[in-house]
């Protein structure tokens, strides 16, 4: 029985059936945009797990290569000596479509020609740990704008995800049977209508034969001359 | 043309600034906030926050989850690590999936 009011008319019904076919169209579509989502989202998950731990690890070690810097020479110096970077780096982002989802990609490029030039100090007063540490760094630099890449993708892709299947299961689990029960109430009160129809026909009719002819009467008749 | 912004403790990030990175150390959140909102809607298109401080601005952070640019990555600082970066890519699985089919036995 349908939940909401409809009339029961053909307008109505062939509204209705439009719908039905473009919802189930709709959700055929959208089911496949959810699979394919969801099938590259979990391959670009693996990689970005994979990615992250790396670029932690990476970075944790890093880290312990500063502090070990760190012990090695005073602290004015440090800072003297990491003050004025040389090295610069920019990025150029443009956006790849993946499933109508916008992700963005990005091209880093460095100031200078060479992206080894990362020591923005003379080697005469800092220590070699310094070096050790920095190198570090900037070896896991690509690593950390990959992950970047593939983060950002990924979280857009899983909102994009979440969105879809909404909206497919909205469509499998209201809109469809919904419809296709006003569809059938409308079908059958339509014949309902029919039915009632025809039997006032056939009343009408029985009624003008019973005008036109008195038939009844004449069975009255008939019922006298036998008794 | 785009740069990389990288936030946290001073002792976290200042070894990026050799790289050619632009560190901001910020400490406290309320500033943090404020910072992060000035680096997303300027020419930064990635922004590295320490897990530590990114515990504290969870709520700036999620402002920029659903759009394109900038993308903002946990990073690991000295200290206080939460394994968040880590969590953020679980939760991820978790939205898309609707629960932690694959690193739910990393653990």
């Amino acid at each position: 029985m349908a939940s909401t009011q409809v009339n029961p008319t053909r307008m109505e019904l062939n509204r209705l059936k439009k719908k039905l076919k473009t919802a189930v169209k709709g959700h055929k579509l959208l089911k496949d945009k959810r699979d394919e989502l969801m099938r590259q989202f979990l391959e670009l998950v693996r990689e970005n797990m994979e990615l992250r731990l790396k670029v932690e690890a990476g970075i944790k070690a890093a880290n312990t290569n500063f502090v070990i810097a760190k012990a090695g020479m005073s602290e004015e110096a440090l800072h003297t000596a990491l003050m004025a970077p040389k090295q610069e780096v920019s990025l150029s982002c443009g956006s790849r479509n993946v499933m109508s989802v916008d992700v963005p990609t990005m091209q880093y490029k460095t100031k200078t020609a060479d992206a080894g030039d990362i020591y923005s100090y003379g080697f005469a007063f800092t220590s070699g740990d310094l070096d050790d540490a920095v190198r570090s760094l900037a070896d896991i630099l690509p690593d950390m704008l990959e992950l970047a890449e593939k983060e950002k993708a990924c979280q857009l892709m899983a909102a994009e995800i979440e969105r879809t299947r909404r909206r497919v299961n909205a469509l499998e689990h209201i809109t469809i049977p919904e419809t296709q029960s006003s569809i059938k109430y409308i079908t059958m009160k339509l014949d309902e209508n029919e039915r009632s129809t025809q039997i006032r026909l056939l009343k009408v009719k029985d009624m003008m034969l019973e005008d036109a002819h008195h038939y009844s009467e004449h069975l009255w008749d008939k019922f006298e001359e036998e008794a | 043309m785009y740069k990389i912004a990288v936030m946290g403790d001073y002792d976290s990030i200042y070894g990026f600034a050799t790289l050619g990175l632009d560190t901001f150390p910020v400490t406290e959140p309320g500033e943090a906030g404020k910072l992060l909102k000035r680096l997303a809607e300027g020419q930064y298109s990635v922004i590295y926050v320490t897990e530590k401080l990114a515990g504290q601005i969870e709520r700036e952070i999620a402002v920029y989850a659903e759009q394109m640019l900038p993308a903002i990555i946990l990073i690991p600082g000295t200290s206080g690590n939460t394994g968040k970066g880590v969590e953020r890519v679980k939760k991820s699985v978790e939205q898309a999936v609707g629960s932690d089919i694959l690193f739910s036995d990393n653990e």
